[in-house]
């Protein structure tokens, strides 16, 4: 059961309340879907923030970076990069510029 | 000891401004949420303490929050919203068929009698309802389904139930309006739902007193008087006194009749409150004066108030759910502005003071009385 390092935005990590990074265990092989389903079970309150609640689509606004790749247009059962398993790097959830 | 808390919903964040009963001395505590849109917030009636919020963004979505302790704490609730069913389509700007999605809560108006017991409007237009304190939410589907659904159409800021009466004499009664489909009843708790716009008129859709298709604003309903109801609609100040079911032009010697709040005194049923807007595609006060006009009458007759209020030089807009009144024996009356200022008469309109003056863009307003 791999720990994926997380790295949230600062409104969910709020709301979350917790620091900049977080840790999740995943279940079974770590893809972009089970890290984001690790997040929301580990913090529940996140359930809706990330992947709208009946669909599980990304929201508009969010993007999932790890090792300089954009992961936010891959199917969910992508494999994660392999230092992002291990730990060496973080996965990003970002907020996009917009907005005011 | 009398008290007031007034709850300001703001583009960014929420506040809780308080003061006793002279309501001279005011505290504002805030932000709570800071950077998300507070697009409503409102107390139980039967326990004052027990705050509900509608907290959201175009990033993270839709959050409800509640607080237990009269806004010092919050907790966030269920925020799941899902349509019953298969949603289906509504109307879209260039009248092709589109898919009804959840966007956001507009309103949430706790129950009269039961503080665990809440209704959501929300937009894409349908209203919800929880009766644990906001753990779950489940869609009252009849609104939705009325046979006109499939006709409404968005207003400029989508299409949304804005406004949620729950009739104090009838618990079986309640009011919605939608923008832009308009005004409905439910007289069985909300299972099935009657349009009431027979006497609106807007020029805006082809046939302009057509059953559904108005942009009504807001409406407000007086305790005493459950069957007299106001609205400020997208042009016009109308009056019903028959719950809806016919509905009577009262902008009388209004400088425009344009506007989006609408409020009644709480101890004289026909003294009522609008905030005039010079047009459709100019969202200020007329003049650069910020006015609000009160009828003693129930409509027709209006004078200005302006004691307190900036008369030169002012462009804000007051949004439909940002003005309040308290209930002490003199009236106070609350609105807020799209600059951030929310001001306050203390007795019936006749003089205003900025309570807040640097506040971001007020969404709503909402007051409680509060005594010991």
């Amino acid at each position: 059961m791999p720990a994926i390092r997380v790295v949230l935005p600062q409104h969910l990590r709020t709301l979350a309340r917790v620091g900049a990074d977080v840790l999740v265990d995943v279940d079974g092989p770590a893809t972009v879907g089970s890290v984001l389903d690790a997040i929301e079970s580990t913090y529940p309150v996140l359930r809706g923030t990330i992947r709208d609640h009946g669909t599980l689509k990304r929201r508009p606004f969010l993007r999932f970076f790890a090792c300089d790749e954009d992961l936010s247009l891959l199917p969910p059962e992508t494999p994660l990069p392999a230092p992002v398993v291990s730990g060496a790097e973080p996965f990003y959830v970002i907020g996009a510029i917009a907005g005011g | 000891m009398s008290a007031v808390r007034v709850l300001v919903g703001t583009r960014k964040g929420a506040f809780v401004i308080t003061a006793d009963g002279a309501r001279k001395n005011w505290d504002i505590q805030g932000p709570f949420f800071g950077g998300w849109e507070l697009y409503h917030l409102k107390g139980s009636p039967v326990d004052p303490n027990r705050l509900y919020a509608s907290q959201g963004s175009g990033w993270f979505g839709q959050l409800i929050q509640r607080s237990d302790d009269g806004g010092t704490t919050w907790a966030p609730m269920g925020n799941a919203f899902a349509y019953d069913g298969v949603p289906g389509t509504h109307e879209w700007y260039d009248g092709t068929p589109h898919p009804w999605e959840f966007k956001r809560v507009w309103h949430l108006e706790p129950s009269l009698t039961d503080p665990d017991v809440v209704y959501a409007g929300v937009e894409d237009a349908a209203l919800f309802r929880t009766t644990d304190g906001a753990t779950s939410w489940h869609e009252l589907p009849g609104l939705r389904n009325h046979g006109s659904g499939s006709k409404w159409t968005p207003g400029a800021g989508g299409l949304c139930v804005h406004t949620v009466i729950l009739d104090p004499a009838n618990a079986q009664r309640l009011f919605v309006a939608i923008s832009a489909a308009g005004t409905f009843r439910s007289d069985d708790g909300g299972v099935s739902w009657k349009a009431i716009n027979l006497g609106l008129r807007s020029n805006h859709i082809p046939d302009g007193t057509a059953e559904i298709g108005h942009c009504v604003h807001h409406v407000a309903q007086h305790r005493a008087r459950p069957n007299v109801l106001f609205m400020q609609k997208h042009w016009d100040v109308m009056r019903s006194d028959d719950a809806g079911d016919h509905w009577v032009e009262v902008s009388g010697n209004l400088p425009t009749d344009f506007g989006f709040p609408i409020d009644i005194h709480a101890h004289e049923p026909d003294t009522i409150y609008v905030v005039p807007i010079t047009s459709d595609s100019e969202h200020y006060p007329p003049d650069g004066k910020l006015r609000v006009y009160r009828s003693r009458t129930g409509g027709n007759e209006w004078e200005a108030l302006t004691n307190g209020l900036p008369q030169r030089d002012c462009y804000v807009n007051v949004l439909r759910d940002a003005m309040a009144v308290d209930t002490l024996d003199s009236c106070g009356i609350y609105f807020g502005t799209t600059g951030g200022q929310v001001y306050a008469s203390p007795d019936g309109g006749d003089t205003w003071s900025a309570i807040a003056r640097d506040l971001p863009p007020v969404l709503s307003v909402e007051v409680q009385t509060l005594t010991d």
